[in-house]
């Protein structure tokens, strides 16, 4: 479990993160979620410790990961992996290296078994074959599959995604949205994603944060979040007239006022 | 700033990387332009040579110290902060943007030690042996361009590069390119290791680090020339 604790953090004059609080759970997938510059990846930076808060905490499983000294918080950090919005893969490392590196550099296991590990964890987010392929020569789902699989390779008790759908179409978002599901439940991992895909926050927004200016507006889950009252979430999440539209036929629908329309959707064109 | 490396044979290998784009990635650029102003030199004293009292071997004289002591240090350097100091500033700028130090710093890796000190260590390894390399191959250049062009005999130049040679003026140039291959890999990799923004930003770290390298390489010649010779 994580948790956040009064976080504040500034740039200059400009104060981005406002005293955020909030509790990351195990073996569920955690979303910020927030429009371009409410301040989620700086959250999430803080939260990894590449940026400092001014004020308040990170807890790792109670303990104090802002208050620790670089050696304490190396320990903790190799219980983390995090897939990067750009995939951040090592351009000069082919698929197999890439996934091999932190095995290299903190394990003594011999050629063969990192490379059987490799091959376990591409299997896992099912891309096999790639292992020779250099990063400029994949697309940019399987940049983000590989990237995945460098960041669950040492099997990490945390994994941070920072807006892992960005860049990809819909099915291969859905599909990345899946894998970082599975692998949740699967390894028990504390996830937190930064995403502002509509759809991942649907199907896998277990614990769902709405950041809005800096500060915490709203938090729920995925099955709160479509009736909630909050103006500013409803604005940001049904954006567009065709999503209010969705809403309001599917807030009709379990009210009971439309008996028998399970899917608003159904028959449009 | 530095740390005790998480994986010895990790930083081993990265250092024996860097020895080989540093060092046998520039051999090329250095052979080339060593062995043309050693060429230069040797037509250009022969044409302020014109006494008949002067011996035709002071040209080799003059040819070989000049190399020595400022030619193959002080220009293969400026070379050097240009080729490897912009790849330098380039690589690391182009990590920091596209987050791949992050990802190392989230996996727990010292990325100043694991990026710059084998960089850092690489240049002090292989400038001064690159700068030795240069030495011998500029006054080879000098021979080559004084026999084809019939200026000076390969028997009187050869025998030009013994008389009046001082071993120090060797050793001098080597402190300087231990001075300078600190120069060229430190600067680039804080212009690069610090970049912020994009694309752009690469381009102007690299051209920054380039320059300051320059001008500091510079500066530490004239220090260094005042304080040693």
């Amino acid at each position: 479990m994580i948790e956040v604790k009064n976080i504040w953090k500034s740039f200059g004059d400009k104060t981005v993160i406002q005293g955020v609080s909030a509790e990351m759970k195990a073996g569920q997938c955690n979303l910020i979620i927030g429009a371009s510059g409410s301040g989620k990846t700086v959250l999430m930076k803080c939260m990894v410790g590449l940026f400092a808060p001014d004020q308040g905490n990170v807890l790792y499983q109670g303990l104090d990961f802002t208050a620790m000294s670089p050696v304490e918080k190396t320990e903790i950090r190799k219980e983390i992996g995090m897939l990067f919005q750009g995939s951040a893969l090592f351009d000069s490392l082919n698929v197999e290296e890439n996934i091999m590196f932190p095995l290299s550099m903190f394990t003594n296991w011999p050629i063969k078994r990192r490379l059987d590990r490799v091959n376990e964890v591409l299997e896992r987010v099912n891309l096999t074959g790639v292992n020779k392929k250099f990063p400029a020569e994949l697309s940019g789902g399987m940049k983000k599959r590989v990237a995945l699989a460098r960041a669950i390779v040492l099997n990490p008790k945390y994994l941070f995604c920072d807006e892992p759908n960005s860049g990809l179409d819909p099915q291969t978002s859905l599909v990345i949205d899946k894998l970082i599901q599975e692998i949740t439940i699967e390894y028990n991992i504390t996830t937190v994603i930064n995403t502002h895909d509509m759809n991942s926050v649907m199907e896998i927004g277990n614990y769902i944060l709405y950041m809005f200016n800096g500060h915490k507006e709203w938090e729920g889950s995925n099955k709160e979040i479509i009736f909630s009252d909050n103006q500013r979430l409803n604005d940001f999440i049904f954006a567009s007239e065709f999503l209010k539209d969705a809403k309001n036929m599917r807030m009709l629908s379990s009210s009971g006022k439309i008996p028998g329309n399970k899917n608003p959707l159904a028959g449009k064109s | 700033m530095f740390s005790r490396p998480e994986n010895g044979k990790m930083y081993w290998k990265e250092f024996v990387h860097q020895c080989t784009e540093i060092g046998f990635g520039s051999l090329g650029i250095v052979a080339i332009i060593s062995i043309f102003i050693g060429a230069v030199s040797t037509i250009q004293t022969a044409y302020q040579l014109v006494s008949p009292l002067i011996p035709p071997s002071t040209i080799a004289q003059i040819v070989r110290d000049t190399v020595i002591l400022e030619f193959a240090p002080t220009l293969v350097c400026i070379v050097l902060a240009g080729v490897a100091g912009s790849r330098i500033a380039s690589e690391l700028g182009n990590m920091r943007i596209s987050e791949q130090i992050d990802a190392l710093e989230i996996m727990g890796i010292n990325t100043k030690t694991y990026l710059i000190l084998p960089k850092i260590l690489a240049a002090l390894l292989m400038i001064p042996f690159l700068v030795v390399i240069a030495m011998a191959l500029g006054i080879w250049g000098g021979r080559l361009a004084g026999v084809a062009s019939g200026i000076i005999s390969g028997v009187i130049y050869d025998k030009g590069l013994l008389e009046f040679f001082v071993p120090y003026n060797v050793i001098f140039a080597l402190i300087k390119s231990y001075v300078f291959a600190f120069i060229i890999s430190s600067i680039p990799a804080f212009y690069g290791y610090y970049v912020k923004g994009g694309a752009l930003e690469i381009g102007r770290a690299s051209t920054k680090a380039v320059v300051v390298s320059c001008i500091l390489i510079l500066f530490a010649d004239y220090v260094l020339s005042a304080m040693l010779l």
